[in-house]
């Protein structure tokens, strides 16, 4: 199973555990967290299902390279983190 | 109801209620998050945020309980042959929230252009597909340059539910009599400074930066339009320019006297590329006789190096026609119980302010 780790930011809107869960991209992996708590599913993807553009998303320390249609591979052991990228003031 | 102004910013959502003669903030909401929209009926507020990297996000709050947040608009799946539409089909953040008139209706004005509508109090919404899905939208222009069209203004017939006008910036006045089930744009009589000679006057090239219409005479229509003011007397179909603007024409904001056709309120601006007040004196020009002539009030208002711009939805007016209440991006906010008269500021230094709001039953 590979662990989806969130950004602690996210704690002030909902809640966000890490969660252990299936999948053979990193699109499968977040979808099954979403299933559990779809209200989360807004603040991380926009409403076409791509990445937000000010959230990343590592896999074992990589960015991935497919923002849109989320279909980087994933290990069963991997470590996928979603934190947010820098902005604003 | 308790009387409640609340006053939307770049780091949260500030409510304010009247003590002892003077409004004072009475409580804070969302302190750090950028708030986009506020609409207030009786007890229940909503409050759309704007969230740099978490997205626009709507929540609502009944009576004395918490915050809930509600889902918010979303588009459908962009389909395969929509590919060269130029603007994004996701939520960039809702504008403007209107009451739509039945019991439960709501009306979201958003970027990218989407006009959205829940019959649950805001539990659920759907995009109006109509509007949507007319082959003029991709001809949109968007907002300062960007690739976003807003919606800035939704105005319902007070008599008539189905009775709708939607001001886009940039992208003319647009009605539906249908309820949405389709639109026209109506808006004649306007021009555009800044577009090529052939394009100043066509509908769909007019920047509306805000409408207000009068809710007795809704017949009455006023625009702060990018480069003047103009005024409509038949629902926005044909539209006259208010010349007598004074001390400048630019502006964002305006406000309609809810009974009196003829009253309406601006916040004039030295145009364009500059968009700060006229001389660093923050006035507000008030007409009474339908646009022929204007005072100048700035009772209360700063007179000294004021830098202060109001934004599109940072002019509000309560129910009875007297109670104003401005706030600008340099956090100013200033209220009015007489018209405009005389202004006075609550104890408080706020951030950049996009919207102020009174709670209306």
């Amino acid at each position: 199973m590979a662990t989806v780790r969130f950004t602690s930011a996210l704690e002030r809107f909902l809640a966000a555990p890490p969660a252990d869960v299936a999948g053979a991209t990193v699109g499968e992996a977040l979808a099954a967290v979403f299933e559990a708590r779809p209200a989360l599913r807004g603040y991380v993807l926009d409403d076409q299902g791509a990445l937000r553009r000010h959230v990343a998303v590592y896999i074992d320390g990589r960015a991935v390279r497919d923002r849109i249609k989320l279909s980087d591979p994933i290990g069963a052991e991997d470590d996928i983190y979603v934190f947010q990228a820098l902005t604003g003031g | 109801m308790a009387e409640r102004l609340y006053v939307g910013t770049r780091k949260g959502l500030f409510e304010l209620a009247p003590d002892n003669g003077h409004w004072d903030i009475a409580a804070t909401h969302f302190l750090g998050d950028p708030v986009s929209a506020v609409l207030a009926l009786g007890d229940t507020v909503y409050a759309a945020l704007d969230l740099g990297h978490f997205g626009a996000k709507l929540w609502r709050r009944d009576g004395a309980g918490g915050w809930q947040e509600l889902a918010a608009p979303a588009f459908p799946p962009k389909p395969e042959d929509a590919g060269d539409d130029p603007h994004p089909w996701s939520l960039g953040k809702i504008w403007v929230m209107e009451p739509g008139g039945v019991p439960g209706r709501l009306w979201a004005g958003t970027m990218p252009g989407g006009l959205f509508r829940s019959d649950d109090g805001g539990e659920s919404w759907s995009l109006n597909e109509a509007l949507w899905f007319m082959p003029e939208r991709r001809q949109w222009q968007g907002v300062a340059g960007g690739e976003q069209p807003g919606i800035s203004s939704v105005l319902i017939d007070p008599r008539n539910p189905d009775d709708i006008r939607v001001g886009v910036s940039t992208a003319g006045v647009w009605a539906s009599t249908d309820g949405g089930a389709s639109w026209s744009i109506i808006n004649e009589g306007m021009y555009n400074e800044y577009m090529p000679p052939e394009q100043k006057g066509l509908p769909i090239a007019q920047d509306i930066h805000r409408l207000a219409r009068c809710a007795a005479y809704p017949e009455v229509v006023w625009c702060q339009h990018h480069n003047g003011v103009f005024r409509s007397e038949d629902r926005g179909h044909n539209w006259h320019e208010i010349t007598a603007i004074r001390p400048s024409k630019f502006g964002f904001a305006v406000a309609a006297h809810p009974r009196d056709p003829d009253t309406a309120w601006f916040v004039p601006a030295v145009k364009d590329e500059r968009r700060i007040p006229m001389d660093g004196k923050v006035v507000v020009a008030r007409t009474g006789d339908g646009g022929k002539s204007f005072e100048v009030l700035r009772n209360g208002l700063p007179q000294r190096y004021a830098y202060d711009l109001v934004w599109r939805h940072a002019l509000a007016i309560d129910a009875s026609g007297e109670r104003l209440a401005m706030g600008s991006t340099s956090g100013g906010l200033w209220i009015s119980e007489d018209c405009g008269d005389n202004w006075s500021a609550p104890e408080a230094r706020l951030p950049p302010i996009s919207v102020v709001r009174f709670a209306s039953n």
